[in-house]
């Protein structure tokens, strides 16, 4: 390699390819560009002429240096330049490679492998002989043997790191006896970490000759469980900028394995403690029992993944009551149903007397309404070393005369309890006091709707308030608690079915036993509970040095002690098991940085030197692309070189595309043209076409009497039809008619709200004899889904009533029943009025009635009533009173409260004589 | 040329709505012998009133007015305008040099030379003329104005650069307007005139140009090529060219002038930048001069 400078050459050869540059610079300047070719009907007249001035056509000077620098970077390029290149030391002597294989190597494994190749191969072209040592622990006592390198290539690409950490062979001499004569070259690849017997291993090589190490420049992010009562996860030398997340892993509800949760590395409940930051597994307890792995996402390492076992996973519960073998129906009466169903997702339960569930080694004991227990000493040594027991009241607690004497009570109780609300009793069942904001219920929401009715009064005592972690309305204790040794007792003073109260039936009840449970200590020590006899563990299911789940094929089961001392050659991190029991064995943890006194290290990220022939290249090649836009341009003219410009210009250009417009049905444009009437099609050929007659009478009587001259009635399909166009629908409400879509009652309410009228005649007044909106079946199941305001029977000062003709009361085929419209504001100066009613200027939405309006309305083809009203001359005036009140309807609808602003004209005008006056 | 006849006979009947129809001028209505529907301003056979004139002897009982003779004593007669036809024939170059357009915008010289024959064939028409294609029968009628059209625009593109037209298909005593743009070889425009002068037709040359034609603007290397590919010119500095290009392109038409007013012919030169109208009016004045 030639190096010049900063720059390294691989083929430095190739350079003297730059000779030619200033030989090419000859060529290509005498080399002009090819005329431009035209196509001229004119040429006979130009035939015979030359040249009077025949210009020197020569490449531009600028075309030239391109294409000399592109082909500059093509012969530089093709050199194998690098930037800052490395030299590679010379080799000597015999090589001895130590590669680490822990898991603390299996990040940049390759890398590693690489590295001892690269090493190898180095002595095999010199001829030295070389060993190879993989740190995995599995080989201890053999002297390695001196060969080819070439032969150790095999074993360097077939290793794999392990999951444990690093192991070094205890006596480096006998690993050593084989070593040929004269010096020994060694080149440890290290993991970065300390390991047990580095440093004799590090003394005696440097003895026999030069040691050289490749150790990465960072240690390996770590993850594993505190220690501490409530599992934390712990993150150790996680980067300062770029904390990693932390990604649980377990089987979904349906058994698939997948992403439960992730925690942020610098989340803001993170405790940071120089480089380790404990990161608390806030989960759901289901979602939590379910993790069966935590995982530093994007590490890849047996260091990296932190298997769930007992302690991260389950509480185990015992429970301890009567034996619910009552009937089916009779199980509902039974404390332990509750207590069953509140802990069940959460909690592995375990029932049976006391000491059956004791001997399940649980985390907690809960026992319901039991006096004078036969293993209490037990129970209270199981508490004394952490247990929480928590107790339920009972009648027989209650009934219990040596109740004071009671062991394994938090407090001290009074004989009998007390009853709250019963039918004898003063006072009303009480409610719960709000948890206290400090107390282990924290946070959660006491009911309101949860009623005791009857508890165990607590003696009272100084301690008794301190003990009390929740109480009810009146002070009294709910739920007791005390500390015992190092475990707790906790008192429910009322029993766990719905007799005393209807706690249990709540949510809160749930959430209360959750979080005693998760109170409590899982025992770190699972050793701790075996019953003497040596436990051994078999192996489930192991992690390879990446972090990968494994085979556990040719793995013996492990005893206890040995899992103590942490993953090692014979038990790879993994689950273990024993019996009902699992036990994590995580890789990682703290990790010591190795040092290395004198030894020649080099760095793993070492910069290699920069290869720069990919650049130059390209380079050439983009260079070599603008001489040929260049040349085109010289040739063409310019007008290739705007068109590529346009081209890239015009490339974002969007698309404007013409709106879709749809046009609405003529129909219905006419209807809002000629202000027709429109009524709601029922489905019903006789209703229909009564609206059609009614309506077509309304707009004859409009024409004749009012500038307010409506074209033919349009009939509205609600389904289909667009309301936007309309100002007033008529709609016959029949018993059998099918109710709307939901997208029309969307269009009806944007209809009503963008001021828009319906009237609903449910033309049963001859019938119902009521009326109104509350009468009619039919209507209420039409209207529903409608924005109705509240409504009223017309007022008699109603806007309706004067709008056009000054009517008392609104007779159509039928009489006398009232016609419901929008409510009026409770008083006129309301500080805020309905905000519906400012919407529509006031117009009501709806009119109700039910006196078949249009029956009176209708009028046939010949202009003659179609419908009998009343009789006589009576009906016929009422009739022409039906007009009127549609007359009025229709101004209404048209001009809103115009009629009614009109109340205030005197006063609009005395405010603008005094504006006009300049004062009163 | 991918206008189809339509186009053409639309954008001709746009370029010659302005003109009255043209009655050509009488100057040798005297030898006239294709007789035609051409107004002589005086009594004769034809389709159109002149006057009315009292019956004398001769006038036979058919030849009386009736209608009019009821209003008077005497008898007239209804006598019609004497009329007679005057020929016209065109002749649009096809040569391959013609198909030329120096910018998208602008038409090729052949599609301004087939408007301008066929608008002047319409005014012909119009007044009555009988039109033909030289080598075609001449007719009179709207309907010729559609065959002509047609036949115009379905006319092939020749190969060579230039092509000429037959002196042999000169008749005595018609019109001749030569559309083309006499840029290559010329030499038959000679042999032409003179023939045509020995046959009493007298007629029009009109040069067609594209501008980039009669201004020359190029400049640097170029290689010309005819649009044949026949002719070739490669120059090293074209735009020394243009001084030279521009005096030859002047002498042409000075000898095209010159040619044409020995042999009693009118000469004139249209870009087809200019609007054709401009063109037609002075045809229309030439002729019916």
């Amino acid at each position: 390699m030639l190096v010049l400078g900063p720059i390294g050459f691989a083929a430095p050869w190739v350079l003297t390819a730059l000779i030619a540059l200033p030989v090419l610079w000859l060529i290509l300047r005498a080399m002009p560009p090819a005329p431009r070719r035209v196509l001229f009907p004119g040429v006979a007249l130009l035939q015979g002429l030359t040249d009077r001035d025949p210009v020197a056509q020569r490449t531009p000077w600028w075309l030239l240096l391109l294409r000399m620098m592109a082909i500059a970077a093509l012969v530089l390029g093709l050199a194998g330049p690098v930037w800052k290149p490395v030299a590679q030391a010379d080799l000597d002597d015999a090589l001895l490679v130590i590669l680490d294989a822990g898991w603390a190597a299996a990040p940049d494994w390759s890398i590693r492998q690489e590295r001892a190749e690269s090493a190898l191969k180095a002595a095999n072209s010199k001829g030295k002989p070389a060993a190879l040592l993989i740190a995995d622990g599995r080989n201890d006592r053999a002297a390695l043997s001196f060969d080819t390198g070439q032969a150790l290539l095999g074993q360097v690409r077939g290793a794999q790191p392990v999951a444990w950490p690093t192991t070094y062979p205890a006596d480096p001499e006998e690993v050593l006896a084989n070593l040929p004569d004269g010096r020994l070259t060694t080149l440890w690849i290290s993991d970065g970490l300390d390991h047990p017997g580095h440093d004799q291993w590090q003394s005696t090589l440097i003895e026999r000759g030069e040691l050289r190490v490749f150790a990465p420049s960072v240690r390996p992010v770590t993850l594993a469980l505190s220690e501490a009562d409530e599992p934390t996860l712990l993150l150790r030398n996680a980067p300062q900028d770029n904390v990693p997340e932390i990604v649980a892993i377990g089987p979904d509800p349906q058994g698939i394995e997948r992403e439960l949760a992730r925690f942020r590395g610098d989340g803001p409940n993170v405790v940071e403690d120089g480089n380790q930051r404990a990161i608390p597994i806030a989960m759901p307890p289901e979602l939590r029992n379910r993790v069966s792995r935590f995982e530093i996402d994007g590490q890849r390492h047996a260091g990296a993944v932190l298997l769930a076992d007992d302690r991260v996973r389950r509480r185990k519960v015992g429970l301890v009551g009567d034996a619910d073998n009552q009937g089916e129906g009779q199980q509902l009466l039974s404390p332990l149903f509750y207590l069953r169903r509140a802990l069940a997702p959460g909690a592995d339960i375990s029932e049976g007397g006391l000491g059956d569930v004791l001997d399940a080694a649980p985390d907690v004991v809960i026992v319901a309404d039991q006096v004078d227990m036969a293993d209490a000493p037990q129970l209270s040594e199981w508490v004394e070393e952490g247990g929480i027991l928590i107790r339920f009241a009972g009648p027989r607690m209650a009934a219990y005369e040596d109740l004071t004497a009671e062991p394994l009570l938090p407090v001290d109780l009074r004989q009998g309890g007390r009853d709250i609300g019963g039918a004898l009793s003063w006072g009303d069942p009480r409610g719960l006091l709000p948890f206290a904001a400090d107390g282990i219920f924290a946070g959660l929401e006491a009911p309101a709707d949860v009623a005791i009715r009857a508890q165990l009064m607590a003696q009272p005592s100084p301690e008794l308030s301190q003990r009390t972690i929740a109480s009810l309305s009146d002070n009294t204790p709910l739920v007791t608690r005390q500390r015992l040794g190092q475990g707790q007792v906790v008192l429910f003073h009322v029993t766990a079915n719905p007799d005393w109260s209807n706690l249990p039936l709540s949510g809160a009840f749930v959430k209360m036993l959750e979080r005693l449970v998760a109170m409590a200590r899982v025992s770190n020590d699972l050793t701790a509970i075996d019953q003497g006899a040596e436990t051994f563990w078999t192996p489930i299911s192991t992690l390879d040095g990446f972090g990968r789940t494994t085979s556990i094929d040719g793995l013996a089961p492990v005893a206890g002690e040995e899992l103590d001392a942490g993953p090692g050659p014979d038990r790879p991190a993994g689950i273990y098991g024993a019996s009902e029991r699992r036990r994590a064995l995580n890789a990682g943890g703290p990790v010591t940085t190795a040092r290395w006194g004198n030894a020649q290290i080099e760095q793993d990220d070492a910069d290699p030197g920069m290869f720069l022939r990919g650049y130059l290249l390209g380079l050439a090649a983009i260079l070599l692309a603008f001489d040929a836009l260049g040349s085109a341009l010289v040739v063409r003219g310019g007008r290739i070189a705007v068109l590529a410009i346009l081209l890239a210009l015009m490339q974002p250009a969007t698309e404007t595309r013409a709106q879709d417009g749809v046009m609405p049905d003529p129909e219905l444009v006419r209807a809002a043209d000629e202000v027709a009437l429109a009524y709601v099609l029922t489905g019903d050929p006789a209703t229909d076409q009564t609206s059609q007659e009614g309506l077509a009478g309304l707009s004859f009587a409009l024409r004749q009497r009012t500038s307010v001259e409506p074209g033919e009635p349009i009939g509205i399909d609600l389904d289909n039809d667009d309301l936007a166009l309309l100002t007033f629908l008529y709609w016959p409400v029949t018993d059998d008619q099918p109710a709307p879509s939901p997208g029309a009652y969307l269009r009806l309410n944007h209809f009503l709200r963008s001021g828009g009228m319906i009237l609903f005649d449910t033309n049963d007044g001859d019938v119902a004899g009521v009326g109104g909106p509350d009468m009619s079946q039919a209507l209420r199941r039409l209207a529903a889904p409608l924005e109705i305001p509240p409504l009223a029977p017309v007022p008699e000062d109603h806007v309706l009533t004067r709008t056009f003709y000054l009517l008392g009361d609104f007779p159509g085929r039928w009489d006398g029943n009232p016609v419901w419209v929008e409510a009026p504001p409770a008083r006129e100066d309301s500080a805020d009025p309905v905000g519906f009613r400012q919407l529509n200027d006031g117009v009501t939405p709806v009119v109700i009635g039910a006196n078949g309006w249009a029956e009176a309305w209708a009028i046939d083809d010949g202009g003659y009533a179609r419908f009998p009203v009343g009789r006589g001359w009576e009906g016929e005036r009422q009739r022409e009173m039906a007009f009127r009140f549609g007359i009025n309807l229709i101004m209404y609808v048209l001009t809103g409260n115009y009629k009614s602003d009109q109340v205030h004209v005197p006063e609009l005008l005395d405010r603008l004589r005094i504006e006009e006056g300049g004062g009163p | 040329m991918t206008a189809t006849s339509a186009d053409l006979r639309a954008r001709a009947e746009e370029a010659s709505a302005a003109l009255p129809g043209l009655i050509l001028s009488a100057e040798r209505l005297a030898a006239m012998v294709a007789p035609g529907t051409h107004g002589l301003r005086r009594a004769g056979t034809g389709e159109d009133f002149w006057q009315y004139r009292p019956a004398g002897t001769g006038d036979t009982a058919r030849a009386i007015d009736w209608r009019r003779s009821a209003r008077s004593d005497t008898q007239f007669v209804r006598d019609r305008e004497a009329q007679s036809a005057q020929t016209v024939k065109l002749w649009v170059s096809t040569g391959k040099g013609m198909a030329y357009g120096g910018s998208q915008s602008r038409p090729t010289k052949a599609q301004r030379a087939q408007v301008l024959a066929l608008a002047m064939a319409m005014v012909l028409l119009r007044g009555g003329e009988k039109v033909g294609l030289l080598g075609h029968p001449a007719r009179q009628g709207r309907f010729q104005a559609g065959f002509l059209a047609r036949s115009l625009a379905s006319a092939p593109i020749a190969d060579e650069d230039s092509d000429a037209p037959a002196p042999d298909d000169l008749r005595p005593n018609q019109r001749l307007i030569i559309i083309s743009d006499f840029l290559s070889d010329c030499d038959w425009v000679e042999p032409l005139l003179t023939r045509a002068a020995g046959l009493g037709v007298s007629g029009v040359l009109v040069q067609v140009l594209d501008p980039d034609e009669e201004s020359f603007p190029f400049q640097g290397a170029v290689a010309f090529r005819s649009l044949a590919g026949q002719q070739r010119h490669d120059s090293r500095d074209a735009a020394g060219l243009r001084d030279e290009y521009l005096m030859r392109l002047a002498r042409r038409r000075d000898w095209l002038r010159s040619h044409a007013e020995l042999a009693g012919w009118y000469f004139n030169h249209h870009g087809t930048d200019q609007a054709p109208a401009h063109l037609l009016g002075w045809l229309y004045q030439i002729l019916g001069r």
